[in-house]
């Protein structure tokens, strides 16, 4: 593959970077990463990754774009309302880099349809809401051997981890189990600034760049935890759980499971 | 006892079990909060029995599932 004049202009930061260079560029350009919620976490990590020259973006989304998700979803626009988010979300894609392949499910990633949706990615971005969602695509990713990367924001603070296969813990060593509907508040109920989104999404990209391109350290065997309100970044050593019910020794969970999304999830 | 919780050292008097310390520093939902010690993650089981020592580094990790919404 050999870059055009256009994509030389537009890639040339990239490019210049002796760490990315033309070969990181190409591999960026056959790059393929699965983003999982177009919302906040999934409109900066989604953008940035168009703009970089990430050749094959997936999209997965159940929701339409609602007047309260443009304080933080940016990829989303005021005409946008009442579109589905994949669709919002694929044509500020296409208009910000024409070079991105976009494929949109609108739908919800369910235990039945989330291992054959992740197995044509190279890297899974977990931008969800909800902790059905996130241990589902954890087991999957862990099952069928795929990068991914978490993150969770809530009111001024944000996590972020990296799970590699056979690498580091996975989410589920953290948390073994998810918490009952209702007993840990979501960004609905609590509120968040939406440039926390953007941050802890903007850092998700960031980790798929440097798996894509095969540079640094991905942010595995540690949560980084961001204060905004103290401006404190703090990376917390995790080790592997030997008990880990999906990548322990003794895995009792071989296939993804659908746990009841929370009630509080639902559209009023 | 000196314990370092959250990258901050703190003094505590008498000896302390995981739970113990949780109701001490008030964390919000203690029964769904991970607790590392010294880099190794503790089962919940053993809150009630474990004794922290003195020098120990312990972590708190909380559930944050927003995001898309």
């Amino acid at each position: 593959m050999s870059f055009t004049d256009e994509q030389l202009e537009r890639y040339s930061r990239n490019i210049i970077l002796k760490e990315v260079g033309g070969k990181g560029q190409k591999k960026l350009l056959n790059g393929r990463v699965l983003i999982i919620g177009a919302g906040g976490l999934g409109a900066p990590a989604a953008m940035y990754l168009a703009a970089a020259g990430v050749g094959h973006l997936g999209l997965a989304d159940a929701d339409r774009v609602d007047l309260s998700n443009l304080q933080r979803q940016i990829i989303h626009t005021t005409s946008d309302v009442g579109l589905p988010k994949v669709e919002s979300a694929r044509l500020t894609i296409k208009a910000l880099n024409p070079d991105v392949t976009v494929q949109t499910l609108e739908g919800l990633v369910t235990a039945e349809n989330v291992s054959s949706l992740i197995k044509d990615y190279d890297f899974i971005i977990d931008g969800t809401d909800n902790f059905p969602a996130k241990f589902l695509i954890n087991d999957a990713c862990v099952i069928e051997g795929k990068p991914f990367s978490h993150a969770g924001i809530i009111r001024f603070q944000g996590q972020l981890i990296t799970y590699i296969p056979h690498q580091g813990p996975c989410y589920r060593c953290l948390f073994p189990a998810p918490p009952p509907p209702d007993a840990v508040p979501t960004c609905r109920q609590a509120g968040v600034i939406g440039a926390m989104a953007g941050v802890i999404g903007s850092l998700q990209a960031m980790e798929a760049v440097k798996y894509l391109c095969g540079i640094g350290k991905p942010l595995t065997g540690s949560l980084l935890t961001y204060d905004a309100l103290s401006m404190e970044f703090r990376k917390i050593k995790v080790t592997k759980r030997a008990t880990c019910p999906v990548c322990g020794d003794n895995p009792t969970i071989v296939q993804p499971i659908d746990y009841e999304a929370p009630s509080c999830d639902l559209k009023p | 006892m000196e314990l370092i919780v959250s990258g901050v050292k703190k003094n505590y008097d008498g000896a302390l079990t995981v739970t113990q310390l949780l109701a001490v520093e008030k964390v919000a939902t203690p029964e769904y909060v991970t607790v590392s010690i010294n880099e190794e993650l503790v089962d919940q089981a053993a809150f009630e029995t474990h004794l922290l020592a003195d020098g120990d580094q312990v972590e708190f990790l909380y559930f944050m599932g927003g995001g898309r919404g």
